[in-house]
């Protein structure tokens, strides 16, 4: 067996074992923990297709930003289990029929020809060819525009939900740093001209 | 060279690369060692006391003793916790700070792995730092802990967009995410006038702020906040577990140290043209980091928790915002032919 097919089945067992341990363990902090290791062992796959500026964002992004803040979440939550499962065999035929469907068009999409001819007529990148260079030149200039319309949704998600979330309260206590920078002596200390009290009783 | 590398035949490469890894990691511990030591030593001084001076000649064997004593101590796992992930932790944390390593150069040579993405690696790798911390904090069932967890965790995140942001302007500058090339860029008649942080110095700022706030470093350390939530995230651990963490930390400074080094302040390059570079150069830079670092702990008082997020958000985030939109436009072909701007930007 080949080295790189050898690596490539320990990935795939981990990102699977990951995946599994996503939807069977009961801790949702253990949950979230294994879809981190799923996402590090997804992104070990891309890098052995040497595409390592995506392997790399994968970690950077899924791993370093997006599931610190869901794990953040996950471990403040107040879970209780027994609630959870109340339901579950009257969701279970719903589910079942959705992850039928799923399972369905992904074989579909499979058992395609173009997708079994996509592997065969890939030539091996030339040396020196630098994969974030190319993917920068493909997004800023021929995919420009949608580019820039994907950034305008999520720029648009971040407001709406910063809108739902933001209450005004009245009466929160805050400071204002502007404010406590520019304070002078004169504004907090007065100075008061007044006669010594009780002369020379006190020693 | 040739008698080694038959006697190990096929297995050589592997060999081989595992020999360079320890060649790195053997003297970044011996650093760290000995900068806990300089630190005792540095705010010794800047408080008029003496510092560590028992152990061996002027207390230079104190770290060896110290590192003794955390390692014939007990480790304790508080009962509860989750002890699969209690022990977990310290590997995730040491994890990132020693695998980091791997791309950085030390000279035009000298260097691990040279790779085109080194920039997004170190960036990716680094910001698995904070997992160790979080879980951590959830696993010890304990309030301070978790405390501690969760403010690390927001104040990692806030910071994170900064650095990378700083970053960004960097490569902007090199237009190359590889680490040597972001050296060589800077390399110029005029010497130190021709690194990074003088047409970067906000970023340059807003870097070092940010290292010293993803390291959990005074005045930026809510996350261990002694005097609030006793040790923060790591309050449960004991003997060589919470050294791990201690390890963890410091190595991270170093790094941090280094990056900076290499990336605003010129790496091996001498300060002067007519002086050789060299490994010595990127040493003594990352030296004077680590001053600044130590410095700015025996400085400052902490962060209130409040203060600490409208500075990540509210300051760091738009000056280095502002400042990348000054460089791209520097960048542009009209204005970097003009006299003294096409001194950093050709």
């Amino acid at each position: 067996m080949e080295f790189s097919t050898f690596v490539f089945y320990a990935f795939a067992t981990l990102l699977l074992a990951g995946g599994i341990g996503v939807i069977l363990s009961r801790n949702p902090v253990h949950a979230a923990l294994f879809l981190v290791l799923a996402f590090f062992s997804g992104s070990g796959l891309w890098m052995l297709l040497e595409a390592e500026f995506l392997a790399i964002s994968l970690v950077l992004v899924y791993v370093g930003a997006v599931m610190v803040l869901f794990l953040f979440v996950v471990m403040m939550l107040d879970i209780n289990l027994d609630q959870l499962r109340e339901g579950f065999w009257k969701y279970f035929p719903l589910g079942g029929l959705v992850a039928l469907l799923m399972v369905g068009e992904l074989v579909l999409s499979v058992m395609t020809p173009r997708f079994n001819h996509l592997g065969s007529n890939l030539v091996p990148a030339p040396e020196g060819y630098s994969n974030t260079r190319e993917l920068g030149m493909q997004l800023y200039t021929t995919y420009v525009y949608p580019f820039e319309l994907a950034s305008v949704v999520l720029l648009v998600a971040i407001v709406a939900a910063i809108a739902l979330t933001l209450r005004r309260r009245k009466g929160t206590k805050y400071q204002n740093p502007a404010e406590q920078v520019r304070v002078r002596r004169e504004d907090r200390v007065r100075m008061v001209d007044m006669k010594t009290e009780g002369q020379g009783e006190a020693s | 060279m040739a008698e080694l590398q038959a006697f190990f035949g096929a297995a050589w490469p592997l060999v081989w690369a595992l020999f360079r890894i320890v060649l790195i990691v053997l003297p970044l511990l011996g650093a760290v060692a000995y900068l806990t030591l300089a630190e005792r030593k540095v705010i010794g001084a800047m408080q008029v006391r003496k510092g560590p001076n028992r152990v061996g000649p002027m207390g230079f064997l104190q770290p060896i003793a110290d590192a003794l004593k955390l390692m014939t101590k007990e480790i304790v796992v508080p009962s509860d916790a989750n002890s699969f992930l209690f022990v977990l932790a310290p590997v995730l944390i040491i994890m990132p700070a020693m695998a980091a390593w791997a791309v950085v150069p030390f000279s035009p040579e000298l260097v691990l792995a040279n790779i085109d993405a080194g920039l997004l690696y170190i960036m990716a790798i680094t910001s698995m730092g904070v997992y160790g911390v979080v879980v951590a904090g959830w696993a010890s069932n304990s309030k301070y802990a978790f405390l501690g967890a969760m403010r690390s965790a927001a104040q990692i995140v806030a910071y994170e967009i900064a650095m990378g942001f700083a970053l960004v302007g960097v490569l902007v500058m090199s237009h190359s995410l590889n680490l040597i090339q972001i050296v060589q860029q800077q390399t110029g008649t005029l010497g130190f006038l021709q690194w990074n942080f003088v047409p970067l110095f906000p970023l340059f700022v807003v870097y070092f702020i940010s290292g010293l706030a993803e390291t959990n470093r005074a005045p930026f350390d809510v996350a261990e906040g002694e005097s609030e939530i006793v040790a923060g995230f790591h309050v449960e651990y004991s003997g060589m577990t919470f050294a791990v963490f201690f390890l963890a930390e410091y190595a991270n400074m170093i790094l941090i140290s280094t990056l900076t080094s290499i990336m605003f302040l010129g790496g091996w390059l001498a300060p002067f043209s007519f002086l050789p570079s060299g490994m010595i150069w990127l040493l003594l830079k990352t030296s004077c980091v680590l001053f600044l670092f130590l410095w700015s702990r025996a400085t400052f008082p902490r962060y209130r928790y409040d203060q600490i997020m409208r500075l990540g958000w509210k300051v760091l985030i738009p000056i280095s915002l502002t400042w990348l939109l000054v460089v791209a436009l520097l960048m542009q072909a009209p204005i970097r032919q003009l006299p003294i701007i096409n001194i950093w930007f050709h």
